[in-house]
Formats: C-alpha cells, sequence, structure tokens
C-alpha cells in the first residue's frame, strides 16, 4: 500500500472525522473502542487519528502486537537454545531485543557468540538450515493466526524435502481467547473492536460471529489506510447508537467470509491448541499452538537446555498496556528510562508496539494522559 | 505488490520495481496479474481490486448525502 491514493485522501478522512463527531453526540454513554492490532495502533499514530476523535470516544491499543504479548519465559527459553553450541536461531528482527529475565535479550546472547540470525521469512531460516547441515536451526514461532501458516508452510517444505535438522520453538498466539477476557473484563468495558485485517484474511469475517452471538460488542474488520480505520470507527459507533452489535467487514477487498482455507487446514495439520501464557493476560485456556505429537521431531522444546526463574522487568507496565487499562504515558517508566533505544518492556521495542507507537507518534499531545 | 510472475509453487511480488521471491505455498489459486497480500516472504491472499472500488463508491455516496443533509439543515439555519 502506497501513502497516496483514495484510502488516504485527506477530504475523506475529514469528512468521516465530521461523520465521527455527528455519531458520538447519540451515543447513551462514553465508547470505549479497542484497536486489537499493532499494525493499527502505528497506522493511527502516524495519521494522528486519535487527536481527530471526539472526547467520549475512547480508543485503546489491544494485545495484537505478537511480540508484546510474548511472556519472558519463551525469551528465556529461546536465549538458552541459543546458548547451546549446536544451535543457529533465525528469527523475525524485533524479537531480538525484547529483554528477557534479567535484562538479557537474544542481542546480548549473540554479543556473548551465540548464533542468532535474523530473518524475513520462515523460509529463509529453512534454507539456513540447507547450508549449515552440522547444526539444528530453531526458528522462533511467534505470531497469530497470520504468521503461524506461514511456519506450517516452511515446515511442510522442510519433511518434503528431508531437512531434518529444522525446528521450531512454539510461542504461536491465537485470537479468539484474549478477545472473549478483554470482553469479560470489568475494568475496561469494552464496547466495539476494531478487528485485524492480515488475521482477518486467513480467518475469514464468519469467524467473529461469537463477538456478536456471545459477547454483544460491536466489531468491524479494516484496512490499514486513515480513510479505512476512520470508515471502521464510524461503522463501531453506528453500531452502538442503533443498538445493533454485528461484524462489518469493510475490508472486503481482501477479507472474504470463509478465509484463507488453504492456510486454515494447514494450521490444523501442524498445530493444536494448547493453554499458554500471555504477558498482561496471564494464562488463557487454549490459547496458543503447540506442534502436534507426531511432529515432536521439529519441537526445539525436546532439545535439552536449563531454564532460569522468568523474572519480569521491574516496574515495567506492559501488561496494563496490553489489556487497554493504561495508556503508555500511564507507566512511570516510558520515556524515563525506557524508549526505543533502551527499551526495559516489550512493548517499546517491537515496530508493532503500542508504547513505540506512541513514543513516536503520539507523545508531545498525549503526554498527560494516562 | 503484484505477481508479475509464476513458477509452480513460487513467484515473484513486484512493487514499485522492488522485487521479491514469494512462496505461494498458502495460495496457489493466484495467477500473474493478480494484486497480493504478502506476509513473511508467502502470498496469503487476493487483494480484490472490483471490491476496493465498490468500497469505495459506497463511502462516498454516504458522505455525499451527509453534505446535502449538512448544507439543507445550514440554509434552513440562515433563512
Amino acid at each position: 500500500m502506497t501513502d497516496a491514493g483514495p484510502f488516504h485522501d485527506p477530504g475523506r478522512v475529514a469528512a468521516l472525522a465530521a461523520r465521527i463527531e455527528r455519531l458520538a453526540g447519540l451515543l447513551p454513554r462514553p465508547a470505549t473502542l479497542m484497536e486489537v492490532c499493532g499494525t493499527h495502533t502505528h497506522a493511527i499514530g502516524e495519521a494522528g487519528l486519535r487527536r481527530l476523535l471526539p472526547t467520549n470516544v475512547r480508543l485503546v491499543a489491544g494485545p495484537g502486537c505478537p511480540v508484546c504479548v510474548t511472556p519472558v519465559d519463551y525469551l528465556d527459553h529461546a536465549i538458552a537454545l541459543a546458548m547451546r553450541p549446536d544451535v543457529t536461531i533465525g528469527t523475525f528482527g524485533d524479537l531480538v531485543r525484547v529483554p528477557a529475565s534479567r535484562r538479557d535479550s537474544l542481542e546480548r546472547a549473540s554479543a556473548r557468540g551465540a548464533d542468532v540470525r535474523i530473518v524475513y521469512s520462515p523460509r529463509d531460516a529453512l534454507a539456513l538450515a540447507r547450508a549449515l547441515p552440522q547444526r539444528t536451526v530453531v526458528f522462533l514461532a511467534v505470531g497469530f493466526e497470520t504468521t503461524m501458516p506461514t511456519i506450517a508452510a516452511a515446515l511442510t517444505e522442510a519433511e518434503a524435502t528431508g531437512v531434518a535438522n529444522f525446528r521450531v520453538l512454539c510461542g504461536a498466539k491465537l485470537l479468539e481467547p484474549p478477545l472473549r477476557a478483554l470482553v469479560a473484563d470489568p475494568e475496561l468495558r469494552v464496547d466495539g473492536f476494531l478487528l485485524p485485517g492480515h488475521v482477518s484474511v486467513i480467518l475469514g469475517a464468519d469467524f467473529y460471529r461469537f463477538l456478536t452471538a456471545d459477547c454483544g460488542v460491536a466489531a468491524v474488520i479494516a484496512g490499514f489506510a486513515p480513510v479505512e480505520i476512520q470508515q471502521g470507527i464510524a461503522e463501531l459507533l453506528e453500531q452502538l447508537v442503533a443498538r445493533r452489535p454485528r461484524v462489518a467487514n469493510l475490508y472486503p477487498r481482501a477479507v472474504s467470509a470463509g478465509g484463507n482455507r488453504t492456510a486454515q487446514a494447514l494450521l490444523a495439520r501442524w498445530f493444536v491448541p494448547v493453554d499458554t501464557r500471555w504477558r498482561g493476560l496471564g494464562s488463557i485456556p487454549a490459547s496458543g499452538l503447540a506442534l502436534r505429537p507426531e511432529f515432536a521431531h521439529r519441537d526445539a522444546a525436546q532439545l535439552a537446555v536449563s531454564l532460569p526463574e522468568p523474572l519480569e522487568p521491574k516496574g515495567c507496565r506492559c501488561g496494563d498496556v496490553l489489556r487497554g487499562s493504561i495508556s503508555p504515558p500511564g507507566c512511570p517508566l516510558f520515556a524515563r528510562g525506557c524508549n526505543p533505544d533502551h527499551p526495559i518492556g516489550a512493548c517499546m521495542v517491537s515496530s508493532e508496539g503500542t508504547c513505540a507507537a506512541w513514543y513516536r507518534h503520539e507523545r508531545p499531545v498525549r503526554a498527560a494522559d494516562a | 505488490m503484484q505477481l508479475t510472475d509464476r513458477r509452480e509453487f513460487e513467484g515473484t511480488a513486484t512493487l514499485h520495481g522492488v522485487r521479491r521471491t514469494v512462496s505461494l505455498l498458502l495460495c496457489p489459486e493466484v495467477v500473474v496479474g493478480d494484486h497480493v497480500l504478502v506476509h513473511a516472504g508467502f502470498v496469503i491472499g487476493r487483494l480484490d481490486e472490483q471490491e476496493a472500488a465498490a468500497t469505495l463508491a459506497l463511502l462516498d455516496e454516504g458522505l455525499a448525502r451527509e453534505r446535502e443533509a449538512n448544507d439543507r439543515a445550514a440554509g434552513e439555519a440562515a433563512s
């Protein structure tokens, strides 16, 4: 997507801001909306859309940044594997600087001699395994339903071409369980979700029916351009004003009703749901993915390592930010010790992280907001 | 990005002259010329230009109606 074109048109953004203002005037009570996806958080910050919102509409960031919700014990595990002399780690770039226990990180492990390689795709990690037949290449499988099919595809390729030294450390997360947990959070009182565009490409619009049927909240699938986000917010307010929650698909150019069936089938073939821990949300039943038992030979968790006692960074409130209970400036470390150059918490590291987005785009205006 | 070339399960996606080799394993139905969504080296979906135009037309229709209503209200207030 480019920064020009009809979906970035300032005239449409302004007209939609007026529509949002008018609808907000009809709301029975102040509304809390949540953008679930980290890419939305950055797009909203970059376009300055939060500042255009009426005062009775609160838009909070959700748990959709995979790196941010990955708990420290996963990173401790990845570092322990990285320190094995026979292991090469392949990982997406934003994971290497995320603080683990005791301010360790993959970056620091790399400085101590561990072989940590940043890759763009799980396929690159597979290529690495082919190039380094004497070593075990472990790909750090962190992500939601958008990323996990790409990892399943790489695993399928590894099986088909007999690359035995390729494994994954599974830290996958599913979208539905945390959405249900957030709806049930009495402190947050979320009225509507701006649903993630790319996860929806895989899952399809029909996947979200539970939000209407079981949760009774407003929901919209929207793209990432300013006009699309504004349109999404207006749609959520329309549903709230009419008291008719539904799942609106305003991103039909990419999202179908049924989603990407090929990707869904590949996910089901390789993985099964498993209880997993989230930074900020704690343990949620069946909210993660693990490799099926028949693929244990691909599971890096089978490699012997000793793990330290997990320790979250002191004073860091990433957990509250991820639950939407505070905005980043509400954390005592935000811009005071914790910044993108010296991140203390995960949300400041990732390109999708809420704190990183606020630090870059929303700090001067909302510094007093908590 | 646009798919500009395909071999069996691989293809080339191009945006502003930048070319990337992408896997088509997750979206084998794409054809050369399709606008595609690429995630971590894989095509995960197609972008339907007709749907994009339809979404935009619907939006503009609604915004035009609102503008007319506003103008009418302003006219009535002035008279």
